[in-house]
């Protein structure tokens, strides 16, 4: 197996101090209150993180172009499967927050019989 | 079976493939591997679609019931849930040492990276462990021990247990995994105190790496999704 | 599978030595890791499972013999549902890759194995205890939410045995993830030298998009059904309405797989179907790269159709039209096939023997399957059939009439490589046609019947439409004899039937060069490929 790649030890450190430093600013700037941002900016963060373990810790910046393709085409499922369902919620006519129903009830859920 | 490798100049098909555990289908030992880990990243995918379908109905009843998704957040343990992400990051980081290690045939240090690697997994699981514990304490597990009556926004009371179920659905799943990792891990320990990973043979540990990983990486999307990005002020 | 092993007894002097007489006993068949012997495995479980599904079928035909019908309603609820369950699950959607592909991909490609042979034994495993569970369900007394386990009804309301039958399907998955996970490896590493994509057998081509599907839907079953088991355990949880869960979230979840799984069942089928037309007219696939490509689009396509189930439903309206609009898109990889496969007999020296009749049972009726699709693929009509028997009639001509068309097609090909017999050609031809002829007695009056409104899955029906019903039932009494003929056959020439030889067919493959049965490790040289997949004749000169 000389064709692998054996990453170095500073590069592995870089990342782990990369990704603790991330952590510390994600719970840091989700205690600023910056509205509709503080998921933006989570969520990136986690991005960025998420890729940092992918790219460097699993290697996939070592591996095969096709290994990419499978690693990109998980990701592009996932997207599809998130994307479609909430686009069927996103334009529903109906506006769960007003259902009265669901808020009057105040014992939990009907059990079968 | 490294030194034998490379102190023996003559040595037969047999040895080579006694050395990197051949199986008898494959041509070369590159291919094995090669299959070993397209096999595992393909497994990963199907990972990815499995928590998928939590992630895409966390989005659904986030997205339609924001007021009781906020209500929810004052109840996670930020100080908690941030600390078990430092002790994952700290974890894949040891098992990435491991895999550097054996790739490297250095025998002690494998071993080593991989105690350290369970020994944060444990303390994850022990800290998530007292969370729960809270959750249980406060009546916040839908369905067990949910009280409907004392929740501080009795408007969003019933939504609220939506959400906290898929808490306890996507961290719990994702505990699972841990502990199906920590069994993998211990695998992995018995085989590299016996010296089974060198150079020419570290298949399993690169593949259970990638798992370890995997995991990792779930927990770093779950983290801020149920713990930071709520109703914080 | 003792049965094989002892027919064909130890190999005798002068005897040549291959999979089924190396070694004996039944340890030798439960711990093997031969690709060969777990698809062996596997046809003899799905065949069993397939008569499980077929005895509810029977059963409620039966009872929609008269309006008022034979059973009371809760049981006939549980016989429709425990039919639909056994039949998806365990026999369609592994009937193909489990077996024939599992059999025939390593030796297509010229490999020893499959990449993960201990995977491929430990999904057998997986799925038998899927079948145990759901087995369990249905002596207990089977469940009645139909396959599909909608929620709230599964989840909160029904009292029938939901958990077992749910956590045998959700195993069986793993089983079809590990199925399809070790075919996409196989064929991007275990290929022989020279056997590049372009000269995979469209077989391969099929199973390898089968593959991709089962990997990347099947988790979303399992975690969904995963949820609805908490859901039921609990008594609360997401998809429940009393706390603001929405149900169509279920079928979002439910369908983003069971969508997708309808071309688990139907992709195998259609690279059956390439292979079949393409030895029996003596020609080269028409569009080799057009057939191979449409599979992967289909595999693609089939993930942004999913909604398509749900028009009747609370999905939004903008979500349905785009739903409506992507599901005709499949109308078009379909569509090549269909055109590509009578192209290839066009002009061809077409010899009608067995497997090419069940061929054209698959071509014509899979094309009404498919056209009735686009009826329900359109908002309007839909709204009027859906939920009536037209459904059940436009997937049964897909399931059965392709699926299991293919299914016997494929077995019919491939039976003298697999047992190195042949059958009795007669008898073949003639059940090949009571298949045909009873499949359509049985499915076609239920187009008649969902097109005069008649819902499916009610136990009873108004008198003026028992005429139909009998006929249907007739049908599937032909079509059940069918399927009883080929066992008896089958079964006979395990031991009198005349040797086939390495190939029978005269066809092209690397499956055709090796012994049949092939030895355990399928070549005694890896084989070296020199020319391009269905290189018959000079027949296709003349097409050019």
């Amino acid at each position: 197996m000389t064709s692998t790649h054996v990453p170095t030890v500073r590069i592995l450190v870089t990342i782990w101090a990369v990704l603790v430093v991330l952590t510390w600013t994600t719970v840091t700037v989700s205690h600023i209150e910056l509205g509709p941002w503080n998921v933006v900016v989570a969520l990136v963060i986690a991005v960025i993180k998420a890729s940092c373990v992918g790219w460097i810790f699993m290697g996939v910046r070592f591996t095969s172009p096709l290994t990419k393709l499978f690693v990109v085409a998980g990701l592009v499922w996932l997207t599809i499967m998130i994307l479609i369902t909430t686009s069927d919620y996103a334009t529903r006519r109906w506006d769960y927050h007003a259902q009265p129903w669901a808020n009057t009830k105040d014992n939990g859920p009907a059990t079968a019989p | 079976m490294a030194d034998a490798l490379t102190t023996t100049t003559a040595h037969t098909d047999l040895e080579v493939a006694a050395a990197t555990n051949l199986r008898h289908h494959f041509a070369t030992p590159q291919q094995q591997f090669d299959s070993a880990m397209l096999g595992m990243w393909t497994f990963l995918i199907t990972e990815v679609l499995f928590f998928g379908g939590m992630f895409t109905s966390y989005v659904v009843y986030r997205s339609i019931y924001p007021e009781a998704f906020a209500s929810t957040s004052q109840y996670m343990n930020v100080a908690l849930g941030g600390t078990n992400t430092a002790v994952l990051i700290c974890s894949s980081l040891s098992m990435a040492m491991a895999v550097r290690s054996a790739q490297l045939s250095k025998y002690r240090a494998v071993v080593i990276s991989l105690i350290l690697t369970m020994i944060f997994g444990t303390t994850f699981l022990v800290i998530k462990y007292f969370e729960y514990h809270d959750k249980w304490v406060e009546g916040l597990v839908p369905g067990l021990k949910f009280d409907v009556a004392h929740y501080h926004a009795p408007q969003w009371a019933h939504q609220a247990q939506i959400l906290f179920f898929l808490y306890f659905a996507m961290t719990g799943m994702h505990a699972l995994h841990m502990i199906v990792g920590l069994g993998l891990l211990t695998y992995l320990l018995v085989m590299a105190v016996r010296r089974r990973f060198n150079s020419a043979y570290y298949t399993p540990v690169e593949m259970i790496g990638l798992y370890w990983h995997f995991v990792d990486i779930v927990w770093i999307f779950l983290f801020p999704l149920l713990y930071l990005i709520g109703d914080r002020g | 599978m003792a049965t094989l092993a002892q027919i064909h007894g130890t190999p005798e002097a002068g005897e040549e030595v291959n999979y089924l007489n190396v070694e004996h006993g039944w340890k030798s068949w439960l711990f093997t890791t031969d690709h060969k012997r777990i698809a062996v495995l596997y046809i003899i479980s799905i065949t069993l499972m397939f008569f499980v599904g077929g005895a509810m079928a029977v059963l409620f035909r039966i009872h929609l013999l008269s309006p008022e019908g034979l059973f009371p309603p809760e049981i006939y609820n549980r016989l429709f549902s425990m039919h639909g369950i056994v039949m998806v699950f365990f026999f369609l959607v592994p009937s193909i890759p489990a077996t024939l592909a599992n059999f025939l991909i390593p030796i297509m490609i010229g490999a020893k194995d499959l990449a993960f042979p201990r995977i491929n034994l430990l999904s057998w495993y997986i799925y038998i205890v899927g079948a145990l569970f759901t087995l369990y369900a249905v002596i207990r007394g089977g469940v009645d939410t139909g396959w599909t386990f909608y929620a709230p009804y599964s989840s909160t309301y029904s009292n029938s045995y939901v958990l077992a039958a749910a956590f045998g399907i959700f195993i069986a998955g793993f089983s079809s993830i590990l199925t399809g996970l070790n075919f996409i490896v196989t064929v991007h590493k275990m290929r022989a030298p020279g056997m590049t994509w372009s000269r995979l057998p469209l077989f391969v081509w099929s199973n390898y998009a089968t593959g991709l599907i089962q990997v990347l839907g099947t988790p979303v079953i399992a975690i969904t059904l995963l949820l609805l088991a908490f859901e039921r355990i609990a008594r609360v949880g997401i998809f429940d309405p009393n706390i603001g869960g929405d149900p169509i979230l279920f079928q979002h979840l439910f369908w983003f797989y069971s969508h997708p799984a309808v071309y688990i069942m139907i992709l195998p089928g259609m690279g059956v179907i390439s292979e079949i037309v393409s030895c029996f007219s003596h020609k080269r696939v028409f569009g080799y790269n057009f057939v191979a490509f449409s599979s992967m689009a289909i595999a693609v396509l089939s993930f942004v159709v999913w909604g398509h189930h749900m028009f009747v439903t609370g999905e939004s309206m903008y979500a349905s039209i785009t739903f409506s609009v992507l599901s005709m898109m499949v109308a078009v990889p379909s569509a090549i096939k269909v055109f590509n496969w009578t192209a290839t007999m066009y002009k061809g020296s077409v010899s009608f023997d067995t497997p090419m009749l069940y061929a054209f049972g698959f071509i014509g009726l899979f094309t009404i399957g498919g056209l009735t699709g686009l009826y329900l693929a359109t908002l309007a009509t839909d709204i009027a059939t859906h939920g009536t028997y037209f459904v059940v009639a436009h997937f049964h001509y897909v399931m059965v009439g392709g699926m299991v068309m293919a299914f016997m097609g494929g077995l019919h090909f491939w039976w003298p490589k697999i047992t190195g017999r042949m059958y009795s050609e007669p008898w073949s031809k003639f059940s090949a046609l009571l298949v045909f002829a009873g499949f359509n007695l049985t499915f076609f009056p239920q187009f008649i019947l969902g097109y005069l409104g008649m819902p499916r899955r009610y136990a009873t029906y108004p008198p003026e439409f028992q005429v139909l019903n009998v006929l249907s039932t007739a049908g599937a009494s032909i079509l059940g004899l069918g399927y009883v003929i080929p066992m008896i056959y089958f079964f006979h020439s395990l031991k009198y039937g005349p040797k086939a030889g390495p190939n029978p067919w005269e066809a092209k493959g690397l499956e055709w060069t090796t012994q049949s049965p092939p030895t355990t490790f399928n070549f005694d040289v890896t084989p070296v490929v020199m020319e391009e997949a269905y290189n018959y004749g000079p027949v296709e000169e003349i097409v050019g």
